[in-house]
């Protein structure tokens, strides 16, 4: 029989060998995985807690703007930092407008444990990220784009949200908080 | 026809090298190594940044070397590589004479000069948008043409390679079906050209937008047609890599795939789901329904991962057969433990093959997965994955292979052969070190393309935990262990083509392929498994694979309720 490797023409009946046990077993384990992973994501789109497909909507990034200082002017309840940049306490069940730009977030959202909130993420200018620490929640941010998002907080404490999409030169500064309280 | 006056005979090995095409194989692989020299220094400044005891760079040097560090070794120097590797394929091993070479010298002067301009244009500042320069940010014009040339002068390269199909075929330089390195090289050639065209499509508008010729570049419609680029640039990766896999366990140990259709299949798998893959970025984005989600980031039900889990299990499979069928046979392992782990083009394949798998493919099934992404997304365990792919698997593939090739093409004995024992060692054992440590920080909350995680002055900042900052310091110690294996690496192959002594024609043969005549049969030759210490290996492998991948269902389980 002739001798042939990968790097010769296979003999003309190639296709004609029948394929070995050890394949055909690793095979069936490997398709078998490959099917149950796909399950995994439908099932937990129907049964789980945490899938960031959501709603988006295109939106001017003046239009989105415009949104979110509405949503300030109405529910400030004070202001923190030499920045003063305002703590909002937006009632349980209301929309939440996140707007990021070079450097910093609009606000410091003040939420209430348990509570669901519909976030609206967008930015104004560039791409940025939404980098919830430390529960290490990640979502893109892209200017035109309203992402919106049903936030529902599982433990009181201060958070941080990090900007973790290349924005600028001083991409490195842009982090700003978050509250969840009682 | 051909003509024999361009061609030698290689003595070491019996092939027959086409002469014009043997000049451009070594400019490209020569370009290759020299930007990824450039890159990993680069990438070493970055590490070195990265690494909270050093801080190196100052924040508006950081942005640049990681956007250079992106390009160069991404695109650059991977892509260089694989020309000289597509060159190799059709004309080597097909006996065969290449098309138009005189086209591959335009192909190699639009890539260099591509390369070369967008370096410059990076290094001056005036493109720090990384290697994936989103817009709006907006780079100087010449950033993008100079990636257009690249992918320009690329794809004509992919054109000669099919041509030279064309050729050897016609003139009958071999008999029936391509051999499977050569078939594995043809769909990394496909795949290429569809990724190339992608990054056409994307780049050329954003060009013109840069010159402000278009007003406006949507930036959501970029990262889906960007990603068809950025995202199936590491599917010819892939391909070119198991290619190279498959390669050398012919030239080591004569080996010959357990079955030709099976490897042929996973191979032609790649092909059918290799554009969905564009979708993996964009799913912690807005847009998008559940539906497209789930389709596209799992090859449609994983077809693609099927591929690679076969090529996982029959390509240790084919070296077993081959180390049994020469009588080491005892146990399971026999046959791994008396290979030849001194030799640089086997150690270097065989680690890239294990890395690659239990680094770069578990942590990539993992993160690809619709929900779990959003605990992953631009975190330091999204370039930590990477790693573990390019790095620590096409990268060191291609260094194993570069040591094959420094004697057959420049018939010279490669320099300093204990440091290229020593090399791939430490670079994949670096790279490795590196992937693992970048994600776990990862896991904890530290941010990609990020200079400083201290936040330091910044009213609003915050510290990460001592593990955090244990995790980084690692991930800054293994990038430099890695980065002294690529440089050993370099300095072997320069120091083999400049200095190398000179191979007599009449000398025994560099890498000797014992036993070429290894396996004769095919499937399974009556009782008893052909590949059981591959069939354990895997089975270990798929072990990790389902614990992991269960344990970051739990962990995403446990956070805030989102949808």
């Amino acid at each position: 029989m002739s001798t042939h490797n990968t790097l010769t023409p296979p003999p003309n009946d190639w296709w004609r060998h029948p394929i070995g046990r050890d394949e055909v077993l690793w095979i069936s384990i490997a398709a078998a995985w490959c099917v149950i992973m796909t399950f995994m994501m439908v099932y937990w789109y129907f049964a789980g807690n945490q899938n960031q497909a959501g709603e988006a909507y295109r939106i001017s990034p003046e239009a989105f703007a415009a949104k979110a200082d509405e949503m300030v002017d109405k529910y400030t309840i004070r202001t923190e930092t030499e920045l003063e940049v305002p703590v909002v306490a937006v009632p349980p069940g209301g929309d939440v407008y996140i707007v990021s730009s070079q450097y910093q977030w609009n606000v410091i959202p003040e939420l209430k444990l348990g509570e669901t909130y519909r976030f609206h993420l967008s930015s104004v200018d560039v791409n940025h990220g939404f980098s919830l620490q430390p529960i290490n929640v990640n979502l893109q941010l892209v200017p035109g784009y309203d992402y919106v998002l049903n936030f529902t907080p599982n433990a009181v404490g201060e958070y941080n949200m990090v900007c973790n999409e290349y924005c600028g030169l001083a991409h490195h500064v842009m982090v700003g908080r978050l509250y969840v309280v009682e | 026809m051909s003509n024999d006056s361009e061609f030698r005979t290689c003595p070491d090995t019996g092939l027959r090298i086409h002469l014009p095409a043997e000049k451009l194989m070594k400019a490209n692989a020569v370009a290759a190594v020299v930007f990824l020299l450039i890159g990993g220094l680069f990438g070493l400044a970055v590490a070195l940044t990265r690494w909270p005891a050093v801080h190196l760079l100052p924040a508006e040097w950081f942005y640049i070397a990681l956007t250079a560090h992106g390009t160069d070794i991404l695109v650059v120097w991977i892509i260089f590589f694989e020309m000289a590797v597509l060159y190799f394929t059709s004309t080597v091993l097909l006996n065969s004479r290449m098309a138009t070479p005189k086209v591959g010298w335009v192909a190699f002067a639009l890539m260099l000069g591509g390369a070369v301009m967008a370096n410059v244009v990076i290094l001056d500042g005036s493109s720090t948008v990384m290697f994936t320069s989103y817009p709006p940010l907006k780079a100087n014009p010449l950033f993008y043409l100079g990636l257009i040339l690249f992918a320009v002068g690329a794809l004509l390269v992919c054109f000669i390679f099919l041509g030279t199909l064309v050729i050897a075929k016609q003139e009958k330089t071999y008999e029936g079906s391509l051999p499977l390195v050569v078939f594995g090289a043809l769909i990394a050639a496909i795949i290429a050209i569809f990724t190339i065209a992608s990054g056409a499509i994307i780049l050329i508008p954003t060009l013109l937008w840069s010159l402000g010729l278009v007003g406006n570049i949507d930036p959501q419609m970029y990262r889906l047609v960007w990603w068809a680029f950025g995202h199936s640039s590491q599917q010819i990766n892939m391909a070119a890599q198991i290619a190279i896999w498959y390669g050398i366990a012919a030239l080591l140990f004569g080996a010959k795939p357990l079955s030709e259709k099976v490897s042929r299949m996973a191979f032609f798998l790649y092909l059918l789901a290799l554009q969905l893959g564009s979708a993996h970025h964009l799913l912690s984005d807005p847009g998008g329904s559940m539906s497209f989600r789930v389709f596209n980031t799992s090859y449609a039900m994983y077809i693609a991962v099927l591929g690679s889990m076969i090529h996982a299990f029959t390509i240790p499979g084919s070296i077993e057969a081959a180390q049994r069928e020469k009588g080491l046979n005892n146990g399971l392992f026999e046959w791994l433990r008396k290979a030849p782990w001194g030799n640089p083009v086997f150690s270097g394949m065989f680690l890239s093959l294990v890395l690659f798998g239990f680094i770069g493919g578990i942590t990539g099934v993992t993160m690809s997965v619709q929900q779990i992404n959003m605990i992953i997304h631009n975190t330091t365990y999204v370039p930590g994955h990477f790693h573990g792919t390019v790095a620590a698997g096409t990268t060191l593939a291609f260094m194993a292979l570069t040591y094959w090739l420094l004697p057959v093409l420049w018939r010279r004995d490669v320099f300093m052969p204990k440091v290229a024992q020593w090399s791939t060692w430490m670079f994949g054992l670096g790279m490795g070190g590196f992937a693992i440590f970048f994600m776990a920080a990862g896991h904890l909350g530290v941010a990609r393309r990020h200079w400083d995680m201290t936040f330091a002055g910044n009213p609003l900042g915050f510290e990460y935990s001592a593990t955090v900052y244990l995790f980084m310091g690692a991930s800054g110690i293994t990038a430099v262990i890695g980065s002294l294996g690529a440089l050993a690496y370099i300095l072997c192959t320069v120091g083999t083509i400049l200095i190398g002594k000179r191979r007599p024609d009449d000398a025994a043969p560099a890498v000797s392929p014992e036993g070429v005549e290894a396996i004769t049969s095919y499937g399974n030759r009556g009782k008893g498994w052909e590949a059981p210490g591959s069939l354990v290996l895997v089975a270990v492998f798929m072990v990790f694979l389902v614990v992991y991948y269960f344990a970051n269902w739990k962990y995403l389980g446990s956070v805030w309720g989102i949808r």
